[in-house]
């Protein structure tokens, strides 16, 4: 607080702080907070409510009596589960994102080490290059690549998607990597040189162990980016039965099934779920992950 | 910068080191023999649809986790077998060539391609100049698009950074309830555009007039006395129905990156003006907006990035038709159900060309940090 002479501006000042840190501040972010998460609020009731219900009555009218057995039921998630495919599309999902994920932080670590702490001519230039491919937005490489696929029958399969995946992860990746691994306290990795150890055990031993808290960043961020997308997914796996990935079933449940919100808001939950119980359990690495990692092909 | 030099061991016997380094030899071959034969096994065995999926599975596993790693531990063997002077002008590129190689194969590649394809016509056999773009630029369908992502554009951006960094401000300001409502806030960003567009349709949802309304936003409506309203089909609003879906999953990100910043402004500071007698509006203005600038930078060319690209909220919700179509979700149609890849091609590199001015400006920041 301003302990000087109290001129009118600052006593209006004055008031205008307290009121700032006062109710009508927390009134609003709470206004806020709850206009962000009534519609997911709504998603999720629903999905538990008797598929007739959901249309006969919106699902605020739940708490009206909200313990009362009968309104809800997880007949919904059963259904979507087994009758519409989404227990298989789960699997192909984590089928898809566990190698999309690990492929390229592996790549990338290695290529970060060797930009940090290796000599070799072109270094420089080569690592400009890397980090103005970030932002080349993945719609440039559909056709060519699609065609590449057919044509070597790599189409429809989940190693031609983790491989488009690692590479329009890279960019990031080698860019993220790298900010972490060159500011590793010089002394150590010399030391290591000094002692003898190849490149590859410095590597492993040394850097890989000190890297994890970013490497747990970029995993994340990673994660959701493929959990979550479905261009990609639609463009090199497509929709049938025994590759198709969750987003891509959910969203073509949408189209077939426009108004049959029990199996939507379930099946959107299912899809929602992993990411949603992995930002509440890693939400600090999350946030450095998105905050470091935002610009993205 | 460490120049990498050899180990220094000392020379065993000449005998046993001619025996060990044959062996070695030997295993360099070998090794990387058999991880060629068992990837290229792998990656017969995963186009083979027929196999299980729990096979293909393990197998995927194995590849991702392990295949990699065996790639580089056997090429770094390999490089060990040359001789000291050249092997260690070799090996970094035992390191970065992966990397480089899929860079090239996966995105380097592929967009020269594209913008040579962008200049064929729709089965890319033969030269048609610059029709594409005719068609990208000034058709009547591509207008509505490119009006639209602007509209996405100048209002998403707008909002989410704006309402990120108001919200930044108030929830610095309530204590200890900060990061739960930081959380709620937040949460939106981890959930996919596929999600989180059929929590909005549920929420646009429309029923007759007679019918109880079971969509948020009708029930609110009618409830204030309005007729329902099919808010997906109402030209031209529903762009904003669409592009508020996106602003309400951004706002969090906005919001907790800005968040950090204005909590990175130094106290000092902020006490040095409020003594000066400044007030909030202006300390807002004067000192937190200035010294959190290149964050607002980088926070608004991140959300103009990937509100240029915006394609699955548009294709799930409505599919561009009603005139809410964007330039993404045209190129998809173009490529998969009119088949025209010059179309497509041409759509990509308008996409390209909007963020090559950001791709600048990154490589600038990065030769900038080097000084």
């Amino acid at each position: 607080m301003s302990v000087g002479l109290q001129t009118p501006g600052s006593i209006a000042n004055d008031r205008l702080r307290k009121f700032l840190s006062g109710i009508p501040v927390r009134v609003t972010v709470v206004l806020i907070s709850i206009v962000w998460t009534l519609p997911s609020a709504g998603l999720l009731i629903s999905s538990l409510r008797p598929a007739n219900d959901i249309t006969a009555s919106g699902w605020w009218t739940v708490f009206s009596h909200p313990f009362e057995a009968s309104i809800w039921t997880v007949e919904n998630y059963v259904q979507v589960l087994t009758a519409h495919g989404l227990a298989g599309a789960i699997l192909n999902s984590v089928l898809v994102t566990v190698p999309s994920v690990v492929i390229p932080i592996t790549i990338a670590a290695f290529a970060a080490y060797a930009f940090a702490w290796l000599e070799f001519p072109g270094r420089k230039t080569l690592f400009t290059i890397v980090v103005g491919l970030m932002v080349v937005p993945l719609q440039m490489a559909l056709v060519p690549l699609l065609r590449i696929y057919t044509q070597i029958d790599l189409n429809g399969t989940f190693l031609g998607l983790w491989l488009f995946h690692t590479g329009f992860g890279l960019p990031l990746a080698v860019f993220l990597l790298y900010g972490y691994i060159s500011t590793l306290p010089g002394e150590i990795i010399e030391s290591a040189h000094v002692d003898g150890a190849a490149p590859l055990t410095t590597f492993s031993r040394l850097v890989l162990p000190l890297s994890v808290p970013v490497i747990a960043s970029f995993a994340i961020f990673q994660f959701l980016w493929v959990w979550n997308d479905l261009l990609a997914a639609l463009v090199f796996l497509g929709t049938r039965e025994d590759v198709v990935v969750l987003t891509a079933r959910v969203a073509a449940l949408v189209g077939r099934r426009g108004e049959q919100w029990h199996v939507l808001t379930a099946g959107a939950f299912v899809n929602m779920a992993i990411p949603v119980l992995i930002f509440f359990s890693l939400q600090r690495y999350f946030v450095r992950g998105l905050t470091a990692g935002s610009v993205k092909g | 910068m460490t120049t990498a030099t050899p180990a220094q061991t000392p020379r065993p016997p000449a005998t046993s080191w001619l025996a060990a380094g044959s062996l070695r030899i030997l295993v360099s071959l070998i090794v990387p023999l058999i991880t060629f034969l068992v990837l290229r096994w792998a990656f017969i065995f995963m186009r083979d649809t027929e196999a299980s999926k729990l096979a293909i599975g393990v197998v995927a596993l194995i590849i991702g986790v392990g295949g990699v790693w065996a790639l580089f531990l056997v090429t770094d063997n390999l490089v060990s077998i040359l001789p000291d002077r050249i092997r260690e002008s070799v090996r970094p590129f035992v390191f970065v060539g992966p990397a480089l190689v899929i860079l090239t194969a996966y995105v380097i590649y592929p967009t020269l391609r594209t913008v040579y394809l962008s200049f064929l016509d729709a089965r890319s056999q033969n030269f048609v100049g610059l029709e594409n773009y005719a068609f990208a630029l000034t058709s009547g369908e591509m207008l509505i698009a490119l009006r639209n992502n602007v509209l996405w554009l100048i209002f998403v951006t707008g909002f989410v950074v704006s309402l990120g960094l108001v919200i930044s401000v108030m929830v610095d300001r309530i204590g200890r309830w900060e990061p739960i409502a930081k959380s709620f806030i937040f949460l939106p960003m981890a959930i996919s555009a596929v999600g989180a567009s059929v929590i909005w349709k549920f929420v646009y949802s429309f029923q007759p007039i007679q019918r109880p309304q079971i969509g948020l936003l009708n029930a609110i409506y009618t409830a204030l006395g309005g007729d329902p309203q099919g808010w997906l089909i109402l030209k031209p609003w529903n762009n904003f129905f669409l592009l508020a879906i996106m602003i309400w999953v951004l706002t969090g990100f906005a919001m907790v990156v800005l968040s950090a910043a204005i909590k990175g402004v130094p106290a000092e500071l902020l006490e040095a003006s409020r003594i000066d007698g400044a007030s909030e509006i202006r300390i807002f203005f004067g000192v937190i907006i200035p010294y959190i600038r290149g964050t607002l930078i980088t926070i608004t060319t991140t959300v103009l990035i990937m509100v240029l690209k915006v394609f699955d909220i548009v294709f799930v919700m409505t599919n561009g038709q009603f005139e809410t179509e964007v330039i993404a979700n045209r190129m998809y149609r173009e490529m998969f159900s009119f088949g025209n890849y010059g179309h497509a091609s041409a759509l990509a590199v308008v996409l390209l060309v909007a963020v090559i001015p950001v791709m600048i400006y990154n490589v600038r920041s990065l030769e900038q940090s080097r000084r």
